[in-house]
C-alpha cells in the first residue's frame, strides 16, 4: 500500500507540471479559439532566454524581467504578423500558422542562444524527503505551489478586473464584442503576453529538472491529453486534468506495463483521453458547443 | 538558322566543358569529405560538438599541408538528425565537390546509416558509424562498406559487465547481483537487451529491463521501481534528454550516482551538467577521454583554434567529449585515407580505395603517439573480418564539474560476442542475397 501511495504521490505531482504547460493553452484557446501548438516553442524560447542572461552575469530577477519583456514583445509580434493578417479565417488555418510558429520559434531561440544544454538551478533541492511514510521532493511540492499561485492569480485575473471580462466577452462571441467597443487586437495581445509568462514559468520549472534544452519544446505533448480531459477553456480544468493524466499514468506505467513489455507512460494518456472524449467531448470542465443547425 | 544554334551548341558546349575542366583541375588534389550534419534540432548539442571536432581536425591537417599534399574539402547539409533528411544529403554529397571524390560518410545517426547502408554498398562509399551503428556491421564480409568503428553496441555492454565484475571481485563474484538497465524506448535503447539477457545467464546475475518511452523527460515510475527492486547497479542506455532526467530522479528517490554507468550515448558533459549536484559521483564509459591536453588536442588549438579558425560557435566547449569523439573520427579518417594512399597513390582516391584503407587500419601505441593521440583514441587494428578494431573502454567519473578518467581500458568479451554477431549478419546475408567475402583471400 505504502508502494502504491508513493507512486500516486509521485504521479500527481508530475501532473501538476503537465498542468502548467496545459494553463498556456487554455489561456490562448479561450481567448481566440486558436489551438496555438507553439506553446511548448514558447517554453523553450523563454527558458534559454532567461538562463543565457543568468550566465552572461545577468541577476537572476533582472533576467527574469528582461524574459518576461522579451515574450511580451514576442506577443506582439505575433499578434501583429501572424494573427491580424489571420483575423476571421477558419480554426485549421490558425492552428496551421501556430505549427509553423513553432518551428520559426524554436530556430530562432538555437540561432539566438545556441544549440548546447544548459543546467538551471533555482536553488529548490530535488532531494527525497520523507513525509507520512511516503518519499517526496521540495522541488515537485514548490512546483505545485507555483500551480497553485498561478491559477488563483489567473482566476482573479479573469473574474476581478476590467481586462479579464473583457477577455471573456471576447472568448464568448468576438464580433459582440467588437461591437461595444472591445479591442480585439489588444486583448489578443494580452493574452499571448501572459501565455508567455505561462510559458515562461513552466520553462523555468521544467528547465530546472531537465535542463534548458530543445527537449522543452516537446513537453506540449504531455499537455494535450490533459487538455482533452481538463476541457480546451478551463484552468481549473487544465489542473484537473494534470493530476488525472499524472496519476493514471504513473500507475499504468508500474501496474499494468510490467504485463504488456512497459514503456506505456506515453501513449496510456492518450488512450485515457480518447475515452473521454467518446463520453465527454468537451473535456470535464471545458464550454459545450451548442450549435443551432 | 541551323547555323546559328549549331554556333550557340558549340559554344555552350565549350563553356561547360571548361568549366568542368577548371572544377577539376580546380579540385585535383582534393580529397572531399561529404558531412550530413546537424546543428540545429533536439540534437544539435552532439552534432555541433562532433563536426566542430572532425571539421578542426581536417583544418588541422589542412594547416599541416594536406594528407600528403592532398588537401581535404568538406561541405555540410543539414539532416536535423532526421531520416529523410539525412538521405536527401547523402544522394546531393555522394558524388564529391567539384570534382574532388568523396572519402566517405559519417552521418553519426543510427537512422541514417541503416537508411543508407544499402546505397553506400551500391556505390561503394564507406558509411563510418564510430561508436554506434548496426553490431553485425562489425562482420566486414557481409558488410564491406560498414565501419563501427572503435565500438559497436555489443561490446559496449560487454565491457560494462566486465567492469561491474572488477568492482565485485571478479566475474565469479557477479553471481547474485542485482543490475538494472534502464534503456531508452527505441530500437537503438533495446538493441543490448538480448546480450545482457545473455550475459545475465552466462555469469548469474539477476538482471531486470527497465523501459523509458522516448524522449525520457519523466521518469517518477522507472525509479520508484529501481527504489523497490534495491539493485546493486544501474546501467543507463540514454540518450538526450533522458540522461540529465534519469540522474535527477534518482536523485529524487536514493539512488546512488555512482552506481550508476552510463553507456556511450549517455557520457558527455551535456548529459551529467543539467543535473547539477545529482550527478556528481556518476560513472560513464567513453572511447575517448574529453580534456585539451593531448599533443593533437594542443595543436589543434595553435593551427586551428587560436587563428580564429575554430568551428565551434562557444569556444568554451574545446576539448569536451562530443568535439573529442570529432577529432577522434578525423584521426581515423585522415588515417584511413593516408593507408590507402600508400597503396595507390598519393592522389585524391575513390571511395571504394579508402574503403581498403579503413579495413587495414593499425593504430598501435607507436603510431598513436607519432599522432599525438595516445589515450586519446584505444590501440585499434581492423580487419576484412573485424570493421569495429577496438571493443575498449575507459570509466570516467563526473565530479559536479568535469569527467575524470577513473580505469584503464576495459576489453569487452569479443570471444563472446563473435558468434552472435556472425549468426546476425549471416542472417541478413541470406535476406539480402549476399554472398559473404572470403576473407582468408582478401589482401
Amino acid at each position: 500500500m505504502g508502494f502504491f501511495l508513493e507512486v500516486l504521490a509521485g504521479g500527481l505531482l508530475a501532473g501538476v507540471m503537465y498542468s502548467l504547460v496545459a494553463i498556456g493553452f487554455v489561456l490562448i484557446y479561450k481567448a481566440s479559439g486558436v489551438f496555438n501548438f507553439a506553446q511548448g516553442a514558447m517554453v523553450l524560447f523563454a527558458a534559454l532566454t532567461f538562463v543565457s542572461l543568468l550566465e552572461r552575469g545577468v541577476p537572476f530577477w533582472l533576467s527574469f524581467v528582461i524574459t518576461l519583456l522579451a515574450m511580451v514583445a514576442l506577443a506582439l509580434l505575433i499578434e501583429r504578423a501572424v494573427l491580424r493578417p489571420l483575423v476571421n479565417r477558419p480554426p485549421i488555418t490558425l492552428f496551421m500558422a501556430t505549427l509553423g510558429l513553432s518551428y520559426v520559434i524554436e530556430g530562432a531561440a538555437q540561432a539566438l542562444w545556441g544549440a548546447q544544454v544548459h543546467g538551471l538551478d533555482l536553488g529548490i533541492k530535488d532531494e527525497p524527503f520523507e513525509f507520512a511514510g511516503l518519499l517526496l521532493s521540495q522541488f515537485d511540492l514548490f512546483a505545485a505551489a507555483t500551480a497553485a499561485v498561478l491559477v488563483t492569480t489567473l482566476s482573479l485575473l479573469f473574474s476581478k478586473t476590467r481586462i479579464g471580462l473583457s477577455l471573456r466577452a471576447v472568448a464568448d462571441d468576438p464580433l459582440a464584442a467588437l461591437a461595444i467597443g472591445i479591442r480585439l487586437q489588444r486583448i489578443w495581445a494580452v493574452v499571448w503576453a501572459v501565455a508567455g509568462f505561462v510559458g515562461l514559468v513552466a520553462g523555468l520549472l521544467w528547465g530546472a529538472r531537465l535542463g534548458v534544452q530543445f527537449s522543452l519544446s516537446l513537453i506540449v505533448l504531455k499537455a494535450l491529453p490533459v487538455l482533452i480531459i481538463g476541457g480546451f477553456t478551463s484552468i481549473g480544468g487544465a489542473i484537473v486534468g494534470g493530476l488525472i493524466i499524472g496519476a493514471s499514468e504513473k500507475l499504468a506505467e508500474v501496474y499494468i506495463g510490467p504485463l504488456i513489455g512497459g514503456g506505456i507512460e506515453n501513449w496510456f494518456p492518450y488512450v485515457l483521453a480518447l475515452l473521454f472524449l467518446l463520453v465527454r467531448p468537451a473535456g470535464l470542465f471545458g464550454e459545450r458547443a451548442i450549435e443551432r443547425v | 538558322m541551323k547555323t546559328i544554334k549549331q554556333q550557340f551548341h558549340r559554344i555552350a558546349t565549350t563553356l561547360v566543358g571548361a568549366a568542368l575542366l577548371s572544377g577539376a583541375a580546380h579540385a585535383a588534389n582534393e580529397q572531399y569529405f561529404p558531412l550530413q550534419s546537424y546543428r540545429v534540432g533536439p540534437y544539435a548539442a552532439g552534432g555541433t560538438g562532433f563536426f566542430g571536432g572532425f571539421i578542426d581536425y581536417m583544418q588541422y591537417i589542412n594547416a599541416k599541408g594536406g594528407v600528403n599534399g592532398v588537401k581535404l574539402t568538406w561541405s555540410e547539409c543539414e539532416t536535423e538528425y532526421v531520416v529523410e533528411k539525412g538521405v536527401e544529403c547523402y544522394e546531393r554529397l555522394k558524388k564529391g565537390l567539384n570534382g574532388a571524390p568523396a572519402a566517405a560518410t559519417n552521418p553519426l545517426s543510427v537512422g541514417i546509416a541503416y537508411a543508407t547502408l544499402d546505397r553506400s554498398t551500391a556505390d561503394k562509399l564507406p558509411l563510418i558509424t564510430i561508436n554506434h551503428g548496426r553490431t553485425d556491421s562489425t562482420d566486414g564480409s557481409v558488410f564491406p562498406y560498414a565501419f563501427p568503428l572503435q565500438l559497436n553496441p555489443y561490446s559496449e555492454v560487454s565491457a560494462i559487465v566486465n567492469y561491474i565484475a572488477q568492482k565485485s571481485g571478479g566475474l565469479d563474484k557477479l553471481k547474485g547481483k542485482k543490475i538494472v538497465t534502464l534503456f531508452h524506448g527505441s530500437p537503438y535503447g533495446k538493441e543490448t537487451n538480448p546480450i545482457l539477457e545473455l550475459l545475465a545467464k552466462k555469469y548469474g546475475f539477476e538482471l531486470t529491463l527497465i523501459e523509458v518511452p522516448h524522449p525520457g523527460n519523466e521518469q517518477q515510475s522507472q525509479w520508484l521501481n529501481i527504489r523497490r527492486l534495491k539493485p546493486d547497479w544501474v546501467i543507463l542506455r540514454g540518450w538526450g534528454v533522458m540522461n540529465p532526467v534519469a540522474l535527477k530522479t534518482a536523485q529524487k528517490t536514493g539512488f546512488p550516482a555512482d552506481h550508476i554507468i552510463g553507456n556511450i550515448w549517455s557520457n558527455s558533459e551535456d548529459d551529467a551538467a543539467p543535473a547539477g549536484d545529482a550527478a556528481k559521483g556518476y560513472i560513464s564509459i567513453t572511447t575517448h577521454p574529453s580534456g585539451t591536453s593531448f599533443a593533437v588536442l594542443q595543436d589543434i588549438k595553435k593551427n586551428v583554434i587560436d587563428a580564429g579558425k575554430g568551428n565551434l560557435a562557444d569556444p568554451k566547449r574545446f576539448g569536451n567529449v562530443y568535439y573529442n569523439l570529432g577529432v577522434v573520427n578525423g584521426i581515423l579518417n585522415v588515417e584511413a585515407v593516408r593507408l590507402a594512399q600508400e597503396k595507390f597513390g598519393k592522389k585524391p582516391l575513390t571511395g571504394e580505395q579508402v574503403r581498403w584503407g579503413f579495413e587495414h587500419l593499425n593504430l598501435d601505441d607507436k603510431r598513436l603517439k607519432e599522432l599525438g593521440a595516445l589515450g586519446l583514441v584505444q590501440p585499434l587494428k581492423l580487419s576484412c573480418a573485424d570493421h569495429e578494431g577496438g571493443g575498449a573502454v575507459r570509466f570516467q567519473q563526473w565530479d559536479g564539474q568535469k569527467w575524470n578518467v577513473i580505469s584503464d581500458w576495459v576489453q569487452a568479451d569479443r570471444k563472446l560476442l563473435r558468434p552472435i554477431i556472425e549468426e546476425s549478419s549471416h542472417k541478413y546475408a541470406k535476406e539480402k542475397n549476399i554472398t559473404p567475402r572470403d576473407c582468408s583471400k582478401e589482401s
